[in-house]
């Protein structure tokens, strides 16, 4: 990778995670004084951060394809015998998509923040944690070396549990917090084993070296070894089978939160961090196929389970979760290009459906159900609108964003050779629309089914211009890229190497079946639950006990719960009851108590008599005399 | 002088032998006092009589200013346990216990 | 027969049997009295070892002035009856002769290793003296001692305002309490207080 630097960005650079730092800090400390500005500071920080990003990028652009690169040294982190790390920051294509996603969608979800937790009292503490998850993200993907993209990843992970768990009064939330941090550890911890094994084969854990270098240094073995290890980092952070069980529960922090960072960008700092490698994926070969079928599996798994869901946000859960199986499903392909623009759109217009989703619950009084939703449309015409928006493109219509991503990945897998991803594909994605349709018939159309969905009202416009601006932008990507070769993956070559294509069905076929299956299962959705003719109670109670199943995640949890928490408790429970009650207090105690007894009889010696230490002292002296008798 | 020495040192260990028996198993403070003065002048003795051995007086003023310094404490001493008499009203030394366990 | 033989084959046992009797005599009178007699066998002894001076000495200074001292203080005190038999720390009679004779044990053979038994005072002794033993010690005395001569002077004279001061009675009120004890103690009237000289 030659690059000429870019100085004046390069010079820059610190500013895009630096505003939203400064944020937090101010936050922090001052929120509570701050009350409702801090929400607003926050938010007029992560836009500056964004208009900076977007100048930066716009500035790249200008240069030709092979040198837009730019790299800013900020200090010398690390500096241990011959082990460099620096706090450096690196801009190519690849990071300037993702910071125009964080930073623009991040800024239009604090603006509806500041409406939406606008009666939290704590909601200084709030903005904090936002403003400091954007700048831990931004971090992340702007590292130029792994360990600056650890410290983002760890950093996206400590915020996720603080923002998960922000209600903590709420025991329920204290555990989901838990159980999120818990699950990505063990992600975590392996990927830091893959950087400790890249320290060892390479010196250093600068891109630039490892990936230059990477192919004369690694054997296949030992590429697969690390590139399975980073990827088992990404299995937690993207809730990717089988680490995906915190992501649902992970519904129990605020909205905003769900649709920052369990939507658009911590999960897919996984896709990020596999695409960043992909040098080393492909040294390994083996490696990407494990990706591919992880992303198959989980994409499937997941849309079974979201089909099954009430509570509105648990499916929008299921299908971040499934979405993100079909990023991999492209990595796995060695569509990186395609897997970035798929989580561009997704990012879109899943935070769209958040944002929707969080109205809707703020119209309806906290109430998640969608059993006791229905109607909505008419009582809530603009989230109705935007998050019908935010639904077809999910489910592929064109001209949206997701139709374009989802078509390509087709397309790609169709080209390639690999049917039978291709198949699995298109099922999952009759599921996906099959969903959107559910989910969106039960909440806006029908009858209402409640009072609070009678008395539901529209949000307050604070919280509907960032619905507006997202249904925009979910438009405007779409048009960005209107084929596998389209804007965005062109921009990101130089960075991923280009998509290979062979030959397969032609493209307008394969456009054909897509828009087929999506309509055809979005018309399915509507006349079951749309259309009013179909008893749905009845049609579940039918499909059971597989729809209680797939509702609850086709019973993981349970699985790791009998597998792995009860022991791991019942371990806990034998460590601190028996090895540390008994035999640590016990030696602890008996060390006291052996100190006491031997005092207390040894007390006795001190007779007080004056003529038993004349006594001893003369055996001594005998003694004495004794032995220097016997030596000389 | 024919006896040889050892015989003289060997009495002098005896002596101071017994003046020590005497110092463990009295309970009168003089009667311990004046086994320190036997065990004193053992020791004299013995000095005496290496002053003998080896041809050199030294021996002797040493065993004088011994007797000197011995004067003196005697005098110390016996002002002491009168006046712990006059405190206590005895002086039996396994009376004063009161450093015990 | 030799003189020195003689005269120490009957001063020795003197001196062992005085001691011992110093020893288990109840009295502790008798108990002074026997160790005058052990002091006067000692001197004796002394004389033999060609120590005349010393001999002089201890009989003036041990016998004649240290052991009045202790009959003064025992006729003073009154204590001459207290000493009880019964031994409350019985262990201490068995080890500590036990002990002694090991002492002794030890003495001996560690004469048997160094001088020997056998070893006979060297002839020269005379020519060191020849004016006399008095004169002989005094002038080693005064000459190559001389220094700790005149510290012991001063620690004589430190000595005798120490017994003075030791010796004193306190000027100090008797509280109804003490008087009570005391008089029902049983010894001698204290009532009185005053400053002895």
């Amino acid at each position: 990778m030659v690059g000429a630097l870019v100085p004046h960005v390069a010079g820059s650079l610190w500013l895009i995670p630096a505003l939203p730092l400064a944020g937090a800090t101010i936050t922090l400390f001052a929120g509570n004084r701050l009350g409702k500005w801090a929400g607003i500071l926050a938010t007029v920080l992560v836009f500056a951060s964004f208009g900076v990003s977007l100048a930066v990028v716009l500035n790249l652009l200008t240069y030709p394809g092979e040198s837009r690169l730019a790299l800013q040294h900020l200090f010398d982190w690390i500096s241990v015998g011959g082990f460099r790390v620096g706090a450096d920051l690196r801009l190519d294509t690849l990071s300037a998509t993702m910071i125009l996603v964080i930073t623009g969608i991040g800024a239009l979800i604090h603006l509806y923040s500041v409406g939406y937790m606008a009666e939290d009292p704590r909601q200084g503490r709030f903005f904090a944690y936002m403003n400091l998850f954007v700048f831990f993200m931004l971090m992340l993907v702007l590292g130029a070396n792994y360990l600056v993209l650890y410290l983002g990843w760890e950093g996206v992970g400590l915020c996720s549990y603080l923002l998960i768990g922000f209600w903590y009064t709420v025991p329920g939330n204290a555990e989901a917090a838990k159980k999120a941090f818990i699950t990505t550890r063990i992600g975590d911890t392996l990927m830091l084993v893959g950087l400790a094994l890249l320290v060892f084969k390479f010196g250093t854990l600068d891109f630039e070296v490892i990936f230059g270098t990477a192919g004369s240094v690694l054997t296949k073995d030992a590429a697969t070894v690390i590139a399975l290890l980073l990827f088992a980092g990404a299995i937690g952070k993207s809730a990717q089978l089988p680490l995906q069980v915190w992501l649902p529960d992970a519904m129990a922090g605020p909205t905003p939160v769900s649709a920052l960072i369990h939507a658009a960008t911590m999960v897919t700092a996984g896709v990020y961090l596999v695409v960043r490698s992909h040098v080393l994926f492909e040294i390994s070969g083996v490696a990407l196929t494990v990706v591919l079928v992880v992303g198959v599996v989980t994409a499937l798994f997941a849309a079974t389970c979201a089909i099954a869901q009430f509570d509105i946000k648990r499916v929008l859960a299921y299908s971040t979760i499934s979405q993100l199986g079909y990023m991999f499903i492209a990595v796995g392909m060695r569509a990186y290009g395609v897997a970035m623009f798929f989580l561009v759109a997704h990012a879109c217009y899943k935070a769209l459906m958040f944002l929707g989703a969080g109205s809707v619950i703020h119209g309806m009084h906290d109430e998640q159900d969608m059993r006791q939703m229905g109607g909505l449309r008419r009582a809530m015409p603009w989230t109705f609108a935007t998050f019908t928006i935010g639904g077809l493109a999910q489910a592929g219509v064109p001209p949206l964003a997701g139709f374009f991503a989802k078509d390509a990945l087709l397309e790609v897998a169709n080209h390639t050779g690999r049917e039978v991803v291709f198949v699995l594909g298109t099922i999952a994605a009759f599921l996906t629309a099959f969903y959107i349709g559910r989910m969106i018939c039960m909440t806006f159309l029908g009858r209402t089914r409640s009072d609070a969905a009678e008395h539901a009202h529209e949000s307050q416009p604070v919280m509907l211009a960032p619905l507006v601006l997202l249904a925009i932008g979910v438009v405007v990507v779409g048009i960005l890229q209107l084929s596998p070769d389209g804007a965005v993956t062109q921009a990101l070559e130089p960075v991923v190497g280009a998509t290979a294509l062979g030959a397969g069905l032609s493209v307008p076929a394969l456009i054909g079946m897509a828009v087929a299956v999506a309509l055809l299962s979005l018309a399915l959705a509507w006349w079951i639950y749309g259309s009013g003719r179909v008893d749905t109670v009845a049609f579940r109670e039918r499909l059971e006990p597989m729809a209680t199943a797939a509702q609850r995640g086709w019973y993981v949890d349970r699985a790791y719960d009998v597998v792995i928490v009860q022991p791991a408790k019942a371990l806990a429970r034998l460590t601190s009851d028996v090895f540390d009650a008994l035999v640590i207090d016990g030696a602890v105690n008996g060390i006291g108590g052996l100190v006491k007894r031997s005092a207390s009889e040894g007390k006795l010696l001190q007779t007080g008599f004056v003529r038993t230490y004349a006594l001893v002292l003369f055996f001594g002296a005998v003694l004495v005399l004794g032995f220097i008798g016997v030596r000389g | 002088m024919r006896t040889p020495i050892a015989y003289f040192l060997m009495l002098a260990g005896i002596l101071f032998a017994m003046g020590t028996v005497g110092v463990l198993i009295n309970r009168n403070a003089l009667r311990i006092f004046m086994s320190v003065e036997l065990q004193l002048n053992a020791v004299n003795l013995t000095l005496v009589s290496f002053a003998r051995l080896h041809n050199d007086l030294g021996g002797q003023v040493l065993a004088f200013f011994s007797m000197v310094v011995a004067a003196a404490e005697v005098v110390v001493g016996l002002a002491i346990i009168v006046s712990i008499y006059r405190r206590r009203r005895t002086i039996d030394v396994d009376a004063a216990r009161e450093m015990r366990w | 027969m030799p003189l020195d033989d003689v005269v120490f084959w009957v001063f020795a046992p003197i001196a062992i049997a005085a001691a011992v009797g110093m020893l288990v005599t109840r009295s502790v009178v008798y108990a002074a009295l026997f160790l005058v007699v052990n002091f006067g066998c000692i001197a004796v002894m002394y004389l033999v070892l060609d120590a005349a001076f010393l001999f002089a000495v201890q009989i003036i200074v041990y016998a004649g002035a240290i052991m009045v001292l202790f009959l003064f203080v025992i006729m003073l005190l009154g204590v001459d009856r207290i000493d009880v038999r019964s031994e409350r720390l019985w262990l201490q009679r068995p080890i500590a002769i036990v002990l002694a004779v090991g002492f002794v044990l030890e003495v001996a053979t560690a004469l048997r290793a160094g001088i020997g038994f056998a070893t006979h005072a060297p002839e020269g002794f005379d020519l060191l003296q020849p004016a006399g033993n008095t004169q002989a010690v005094a002038e080693v005395l005064f000459r190559d001692y001389f220094f700790p001569f005149e510290a012991t002077s001063i620690l004589l004279i430190v000595a005798a305002i120490a017994a003075m001061v030791l010796a004193q009675r306190k000027v100090r009120a008797v509280t109804q309490a003490e008087l009570g004890e005391e008089l029902a103690d049983g010894s001698e009237d204290e009532a009185e207080v005053e400053v002895a000289p």
